[in-house]
């Protein structure tokens, strides 16, 4: 008698089939590799995108500091990167061979403790996940177990992007500073630079990108779902339902964060640098932009919100450099006065219900009404 | 007054309870005792500090000091999650249910198991899940309405849903905060024949103002004043008692 027997309801598939379609197959024909690869860095925020539609769109924890998991995902990629392009051949020119190029500019003889395990893609693989995971962990559980929450805990998340950058870029000898990790090169020493891999890497992330949507999705449908929505209209029912608010906020934070750090590892790998450019207050803000303009509520919405802001963050941003800051409020202020759910929202309540009436004329088949999260409103 | 070594054993034993906000006690040295199967209504005027004993007990505010003994258990050291598995259940004032959700599955979220981030990620909805829900929505008049979400049911249906929520998890103390407020005639009609029905079996402890429904379920009553107790007893000797006319009932 109760829905939701399936993993998908009907506009959440053809969002499903619509997406891959446009990744997998449209995309990669036709466009070049330059062009491909914008598309790869573009669908980076989409991993962010889709932790924040869990955090923010569900359990309505605002993050301002998505960038931090971003550049701590990113960071762990590239340390294991930046070392491997500093085999002591390729740096024999530098006073001490064998450790990264900004260490000996800043007078660092010895490959610092923390780096160490870099050497390692396993380790590496694992600090990708644990890193930002533990870093949200102990965040979330200082902030959620004291009943921090709301604009405070936006506000402290903004606080710890703006800490992250400046301690980047301060430790200008352990971490690149300013500049960031540039010139990686290979992956156990398979060329990440050349068309072919940039190609790979792209299917690579897309492939990745869809086991994040799935496991969005089945969290989404699992009580736990329900309970995030729950929580964030009446905190105090769920607390007296018997539940720990706290616990549950801590896992939305962590699985936000991980996306996110799955992202900016991406982002290393697929644009080949990382710089703090990506860890601070701006990047964070937008990145809840991209989530809004999609549509927040919906996991397929917040996607395309990532990708249509950033191919517009290029090309508007070639043309009138200056203008693009001022665009991109505009758009923020236009989405929230105007179309709270974002594309997903105009969708659903536009697009849909004609879809809806081609389908019901063909079989009249009443009974199902959940189109409050719709899907995303695919590109032309 | 209960003085020493109780012979009978209480459901819910408060004593010396006191809160203080800014030095304000808004509840003052407050003592009661609650049975098992007992219906108890906390009547009083405006301030008297009906609802922040009840928010003391269910432990959405500390207490400054005193303690409240459920079932033996000290429930000023507990958070709110734990009070509730303990089995105390709260109703709110005004209904607190959650709208973007169905009435199904408010209802599943109240029912007592998988209450842990992982219990909730591998919460199956089996038959037992389905049978009790459905129970239960039959006996709060929603049983047409499972799959309706709760924004549209109206401000009677949505305090039904909510006792139904209480029900669910099936307390062994049942705390209700002005349950018939804001109700039409009909609906509080229903409501005290609703209320009727679930106290079986269970302690509950009801703040009401409509002095026609107190009469109708309440075993005992007791006044409040300022943070203290004026009167507590039977429905007939509070009702006489000369101080309550005065500052309550009187006017």
């Amino acid at each position: 008698m109760i829905i939701n027997s399936r993993f998908f309801n009907r506009s959440e598939l053809m969002g499903f089939i619509a997406l891959a379609a446009v990744l997998f197959v449209i995309l990669p024909l036709t466009l070049d590799v330059f062009r491909l690869n914008l598309v790869a860095k573009y669908l980076t925020y989409a991993f962010v995108a889709i932790g924040l539609v869990l955090c923010w769109g569900y359990g309505g924890i605002l993050s301002l500091g998505q960038g931090v998991f971003f550049g701590l995902g990113g960071y762990c990629m590239a340390m294991f990167l930046k070392l491997e392009a500093s085999s002591v051949e390729n740096t024999k020119i530098q006073s001490t061979p064998g450790i990264p190029d900004f260490m000996d500019w800043n007078q660092i003889t010895a490959l610092p403790f923390f780096w160490q395990p870099f050497h390692s893609l396993t380790f590496t693989i694992l600090a990708i996940i644990l890193v930002p995971g533990l870093f949200a962990l102990i965040i979330g559980t200082a902030m959620f177990k004291r009943r921090v929450g709301g604009t405070y805990f936006a506000i402290i998340t903004q606080a710890v992007a703006a800490i992250l950058t400046i301690l980047i870029v301060g430790q200008q000898g352990y971490t690149g500073g300013i500049n960031g990790m540039t010139d990686l090169r290979t992956l156990k020493g398979w060329d990440i630079r050349p068309d072919h891999a940039k190609i790979i890497l792209y299917f690579v992330e897309v492939v990745l990108l869809f086991a994040c949507i799935g496991i969005a999705q089945f969290i989404r449908l699992t009580k736990l779902g329900r309970i995030l929505v729950a929580m964030r209209e009446q905190e105090d029912r769920v607390r007296f339902s018997g539940y720990s608010v706290a616990n549950f906020k801590i896992f939305a934070f962590c699985m936000a964060a991980i996306f996110a750090a799955i992202g900016g590892a991406m982002f290393a790998l697929n644009v080949g640098f990382m710089s703090p450019s990506f860890v601070g207050i701006v990047p964070s803000i937008e990145m809840v932009i991209y989530t809004a303009v999609g549509g927040r509520m919906s996991i397929f919405g917040a996607i395309w919100g990532a990708i249509l802001v950033n191919f517009a963050k290029t090309s508007l941003s070639e043309s009138f450099p200056q203008l693009w800051l001022f665009g991109l409020g505009a758009l923020f202020i236009a989405v929230v006065l105007a179309f709270p759910n974002g594309l997903s929202g105009l969708w659903a309540d536009y697009v849909q219900p004609r879809i809806d009436r081609l389908f019901a004329s063909r079989r009249a088949k009443a009974g199902w009404a959940d189109n409050s999260v719709a899907d995303g409103a695919p590109a032309e | 007054m209960l003085i020493g070594h109780q012979p009978k054993e209480f459901l819910l034993a408060v004593s010396g309870l006191t809160v203080s906000f800014d030095g304000f006690k808004a509840v003052n040295d407050l003592s009661f005792y609650v049975e098992e199967n007992e219906i108890r209504v906390i009547i009083g005027p405006n301030g008297a500090g009906k609802t922040t004993v009840l928010d003391l007990i269910c432990g959405k505010t500390k207490a400054t000091s005193g303690s409240i003994q459920f079932r033996g258990k000290e429930l000023t050291k507990m958070k709110e999650n734990e009070i509730v598995q303990t089995g105390v259940g709260r109703k709110f004032q005004t209904p607190s249910v959650f709208e973007d959700l169905t009435v199904f599955e408010n209802l599943e979220i109240s029912f007592p198991r998988g209450r842990t981030v992982f219990g909730s990620l591998t919460f199956q909805r089996d038959q037992l899940v389905e049978d009790r829900v459905e129970e239960v929505a039959e006996m709060i008049f929603l049983k047409d309405k499972l799959n309706t979400y709760a924004d549209e049911l109206s401000h009677g249906q949505k305090q039904w849903l909510e006792i139904g929520m209480l029900l669910i998890q099936d307390p062994d103390l049942l705390m209700l905060d002005e349950p018939v407020a804001g109700m039409s005639v009909s609906e509080r009609a229903k409501t005290a024949e609703l209320l009727n029905r679930i106290i079986k079996n269970r302690s509950v402890l009801v703040i009401e103002h409509d002095m026609k429904f107190v009469e109708d379920i309440a075993h005992k009553v007791t006044v409040l004043h300022q943070g203290q107790i004026l009167s507590e007893g039977t429905m007939e000797k509070v009702k006489n008692d000369p101080k309550v006319i005065e500052v309550y009932l009187g006017h």
